[in-house]
């Protein structure tokens, strides 16, 4: 595989819903492929905003988004697809596509518009596929699979799109518990790979989980991001989330977790 | 799925059955002949005119035409539906959800009322259709909402407003000679296609299916939805706005032609992905056969089973409705 190299940046980043509701102010930030970011933050602070303002599906008032240098906005949308790949929420397609099918448009932003997928395309799906472990599905109908396994589908997509940023919009939400820690496994193999995941999530344990970087956005619109084990500490969450919180060092795990005392 | 891997059989037996109806709607009729006197007549009409100048004329003049005509349209109401619906990513859309038909029928009406050839009468369609599918179009432009929804909307507005303008024109129009044609107008018939017509629209049916087959791909991408679309690097509004138009100038030069024919855009569609799936590289093909064939089964029926010709949208519409209710119960758990 190719290595991947690139960097996603914010500067001075501004978007506001209306006067009043203002989802990021000054924001700056430095992502690199090889890293996992969560975002964290309250309800309606406007993660998936940020994360939507990185895939260029919604734009910021003031400040760029630059993609290795350069300006988001004006780099062509399919040059931008090549390097970053999207993995939304959850899709209730209106048709009956098989897996294949849905995985294959992964490779949109290497085919010319009036082309379509050829057998070398559907190999690079069915090699996504069989990376994220679900051959079984692989002519199965999309809309016959379980929410864990269309998160799955997803980001087997993504990876048929061959990008150096993954993008996930709270890739654990309609996800049951095992479901959850199997995706975060995941992602950090991803990590790995040398893939670049950032990813929204409302559990800050995930973010202790997977030891890598946090980005928590408040609602302010101010954005904190550094290492989750340095920033992710008791008093930060309890502010940050308005309920006790307590982060301790559990030696069974070998690691810190977030959870909630006694009431 | 097992149905996918048998799109070749569906084509090679869509064709075959296309060619045998063809063969039957050619001898069957007022004048019925065998398939080989037919032959005959084709052969010798080739080496420069035969015997039988009856039958020679019967064919050329009335019913190849009308075979070609009844093909074409319904291929090309079928890939409009199915365009539309991936594009509005509903399956109960259909080609007159922006008004094109609405806007048709005030067309034709209009120059019914104010009298002139058929010909006069397809060019008004064709461009009242079209001005009702700009409307359509425009109105979301102008409240800068370009969502799917607000397009459906004002396809809603746009329908209901032309109806009504329909319903005016009857009004006013001479109840013993322009109501009537205005009401057979909307029943929709091929009776009067002729080679020359054929011709006229055969350019806008030809290249607007190489255009919609060529973007086929596209349309699944664009059918997941706009943010899945975009985050692929896709060209939203370029193929929406391109594939809208093709649909319906496409559907435009069908409905001039032939009146209002009901139901083979919607109906179709759905017996196209029953048969190889959704993907529509291969629904797209599948369909327009199917509309054909649909079609000129329909017509045949029309002309043969009883002594006056039954209007086509009565037959679209009896036989369709079934179909689509089949079509649903078979389906019933993926609706909700």
């Amino acid at each position: 595989m190719a290595a991947r190299n690139s960097n996603l940046q914010g500067v001075d980043l501004c978007f506001s819903y209306t006067k009043e509701r203002v989802i990021l102010k000054d924001v700056n930030f430095t992502f690199r492929s090889g890293e996992v970011v969560c975002i964290l933050g309250p309800n309606g602070a406007g993660k998936t905003t940020l994360l939507n303002c990185m895939a260029n599906l919604a734009r910021v008032d003031s400040g760029e988004i630059l993609l290795n240098g350069e300006n988001i906005v004006k780099i062509p949308p399919r040059k931008v697809a090549r390097l970053i790949g999207f993995v939304p929420q959850l899709i209730v397609p209106s048709f009956d596509f098989t897996v294949l099918d849905y995985v294959v448009t992964g490779c949109a932003p290497h085919l010319g518009i009036l082309s379509r997928p050829k057998e070398e395309h559907y190999d690079i799906a069915r090699e996504a596929i069989a990376r994220m472990g679900i051959d079984k599905l692989t002519d199965k109908s999309y809309s016959q699979i379980s929410g864990g396994e269309r998160q799955q589908v997803s980001i087997a997509r993504a990876l048929a799109q061959r990008p150096d940023f993954i993008l996930m919009d709270e890739p654990t939400a309609h996800l049951d518990y095992g479901n959850q820690i199997k995706v975060l496994e995941t992602i950090g193999s991803l990590k790995e790979e040398g893939f670049g995941v950032i990813l929204t999530t409302h559990n800050p344990d995930h973010a202790l989980l997977l030891q890598d970087k946090v980005a928590i956005l408040d609602r302010q619109g101010v954005l904190t991001s550094g290492l989750s084990t340095d920033v992710l500490e008791s008093a930060f969450l309890t502010a940050l989330y308005g309920t006790p919180l307590k982060v301790v060092y559990e030696e069974k795990l070998g690691r810190k977790v977030c959870a909630a005392p006694q009431f | 799925m097992q149905t996918f891997r048998s799109y070749k059989a569906v084509i090679i037996f869509l064709i075959v059955a296309t060619l045998g109806a063809a063969v039957i709607a050619l001898c069957v009729g007022r004048f019925s002949f065998v398939p080989s006197e037919a032959f005959r007549a084709i052969v010798d009409h080739f080496r420069g005119g035969g015997e039988n100048e009856a039958m020679e004329n019967v064919i050329f003049v009335l019913r190849l035409p009308r075979i070609f005509g009844a093909i074409l349209i319904g291929a090309c109401l079928a890939l409009s539906g199915a365009v539309y619906q991936s594009v509005f990513r509903n399956p109960l859309v259909s080609p007159d959800i922006l008004g094109v038909s609405s806007g048709a029928s005030v067309g034709a009406a209009l120059s019914i009322i104010v009298g002139g050839s058929i010909f006069f009468r397809q060019i008004s369609a064709f461009a009242v259709g079209l001005l009702a599918v700009t409307i359509s179009v425009a109105i979301p432009k102008i409240m800068k909402n370009s969502s799917t929804l607000m397009l459906v909307l004002s396809g809603t507005i746009v329908n209901g407003f032309m109806s009504s303008l329909c319903t005016l024109l009857k009004f006013v129009a001479d109840e013993e000679t322009q109501l009537s044609t205005i009401i057979y107008w909307q029943m929709g018939s091929v009776a009067s296609v002729k080679t020359d017509t054929l011709l006229a629209v055969l350019p806008v049916f030809v290249g607007g299916a190489v255009i919609l087959l060529l973007l086929s791909w596209q349309l699944n991408i664009i059918s997941f939805g706009e943010s899945e679309a975009r985050t692929l690097g896709v060209n939203l509004k370029v193929i929406r706005t391109l594939t809208i138009a093709v649909a319906s100038m496409m559907t435009a030069s069908a409905v001039c032609i032939s009146g209002t024919i009901g139901w083979i855009g919607l109906v179709i569609p759905h017996l196209g992905r029953l048969l190889v799936g959704s993907d529509n590289t291969k629904m797209l093909p599948c369909a327009m056969l199917m509309g054909g064939l649909f079609l000129l089964l329909i017509d045949t029926v029309a002309r043969t089973a009883t002594a006056l010709e039954i209007p086509l949208s009565i037959l679209t519409g009896v036989i369709g409705a079934p179909i689509y209710a089949w079509l649903l119960w078979k389906q019933k758990a993926k609706v909700t």
